[in-house]
């Protein structure tokens, strides 16, 4: 059974021609061609395809396309402000070599940007917990957290 | 993912209906966070999935002095979580969401799925025991209100019939002078089911317990609510050894098993230590 899903991602009206049981994630990555959103697990354990819908980051393996109709999706490729842009994320994770196979990245960079939309100054403990559900075989962590940090920064440096 | 067919309902009997008529291997979909991993690992045969999130009125959150907490069928974890008021006045089950999954599991699932989903180890089952929540269920000839403490069956079981659907949970209020506590036990913080599930909430009343409610989770074939520890309590002070002798008396109201996680005498050491634990954190709290 075929539908046909109306929705908005990255700020563009899209539509989605779709199996009922096809996950968004397969959806995003096959029918719109936005494979920057990874699949790691496929049962909500690794948080690589981590997309934010309506505003609260999800596993996009653990949802339905059809159920992503009406809503607004953000992907990793939305992430970038303009063409050569890089939003103060991408920038820092490139400058601490926060990434190494890059699986994960993508996922964690949007959980990232959801934790410091929210939480401008987040503590260690505030990263540590809001990156629970990421997971990282290659950094160690250490990297990512240095880098998230440094961008925290930079984003208060920049609105003040 | 194994094909499956999907059905939106508009209402509560439309959804019942669906439930019955389409025959086996239809499952209601709410949250989705179990049962597509199930769909996926091949865990359960589904042919048709009754997504229930496009029925009005199962999304509402109500707060009432009297009557407490009550929150629909589609009510996600983190929505929960993130409430003010939970964090106020539940702080227990606050805990509990808050140790669920992870933040992008918990904005998809729903408290009334894990609950439904009957599983020994569920995190939002024993603060909600222990608190005296009650759950709604919608059948197309009547409604019916059972305390959660009687809804299971066994672990995956609840008394449900097909075509029943819950549509929410009440929570009865705090009193004055009440402390609650949940005590997660696990091997890592984060993505973990729970080792041992321990909730307690009590009602102090010039110094003496005048009630307490126990409930320990992934030690039997369902949340368990340890009836002699909780009677040894009431009437007391609470003391130490009172405490001690309580935690022993759990250690032997509860049936653990011995899985991948840990050993049923594991499971068993725990209890004792964590219902010490979350009295006196609940005894704490109640100050």
């Amino acid at each position: 059974m075929k539908r046909i899903v109306e929705l908005t991602i990255n700020g563009e009206p899209r539509d989605m021609t779709v199996e009922t049981c096809c996950s968004l994630l397969d959806a995003l990555r096959d029918d719109v061609g936005l494979t920057g959103t990874k699949k790691g697990c496929d049962v909500g354990d690794c948080g690589a395809c981590t997309v934010i819908v309506d505003g609260q980051p999800v596993n996009a393996c653990l949802m339905l396309a059809v159920e992503a109709e009406g809503c607004t999706v953000e992907t990793v490729e939305g992430l970038q402000p303009g063409v050569d842009t890089l939003h103060p994320l991408q920038d820092a994770f490139m400058r601490h070599g926060a990434s190494q196979c890059g699986f994960c990245t993508p996922g964690i960079l949007m959980m990232a940007k959801k934790l410091l939309d929210d939480n401008p100054r987040p503590t260690d403990e505030d990263i540590r917990f809001g990156l629970s559900g990421n997971i990282c075989r290659c950094t160690g962590y250490t990297k990512i957290f240095d880098a998230i940090k440094s961008a925290a920064l930079e984003m208060e440096a920049a609105r003040s | 993912m194994r094909r499956f067919d999907y059905h939106g309902a508009e209402t509560l009997e439309q959804a019942s209906r669906l439930l019955t008529d389409l025959g086996d291997d239809t499952f209601l979909f709410n949250g989705g966070t179990d049962l597509l991993v199930e769909i996926r690992e091949r865990l359960r045969r589904v042919r048709n999935v009754v997504d229930i999130k496009g029925i009005p009125g199962l999304s509402d959150i109500t707060y009432d002095e009297t009557r407490g907490l009550t929150f629909g069928a589609l009510v996600t974890v983190g929505r929960l979580e993130r409430l003010a008021l939970v964090r106020e006045r539940y702080p227990n089950l606050r805990d509990a969401l808050a140790s669920l999954g992870s933040i992008q599991v918990r904005n998809r699932a729903t408290v009334v799925g894990n609950v439904c989903r009957a599983s020994p180890s569920a995190d939002t089952i024993p603060p909600l025991i222990a608190d005296g929540a009650f759950i709604h269920i919608y059948s197309r000839t009547n409604m019916r209100v059972v305390p959660l403490a009687e809804f299971f069956t066994g672990p995956g079981k609840t008394v449900l019939a097909k075509g029943e659907i819950v549509t929410g949970i009440t929570v009865p209020p705090a009193g004055d002078n009440s402390g609650k506590a949940y005590i997660k036990h696990g091997r890592r913080k984060a993505m973990e089911l729970s080792t041992v599930g321990v909730a307690v909430s009590l009602s102090m009343d010039d110094g003496v317990c005048s009630d307490i409610r126990i409930a320990l989770g992934a030690v039997g074939a369902t949340v368990l609510r340890a009836p002699a520890a909780e009677a040894i309590l009431r009437g007391t002070r609470l003391d130490a050894a009172t405490v001690k002798s309580a935690a022993d008396k759990a250690m032997e109201e509860c049936t653990p098993i011995s899985n991948v996680r840990a050993s049923a005498d594991y499971r068993r050491d725990m209890v004792g230590v964590l219902t010490g634990r979350a009295i006196t954190q609940a005894l704490e709290a109640s100050a």
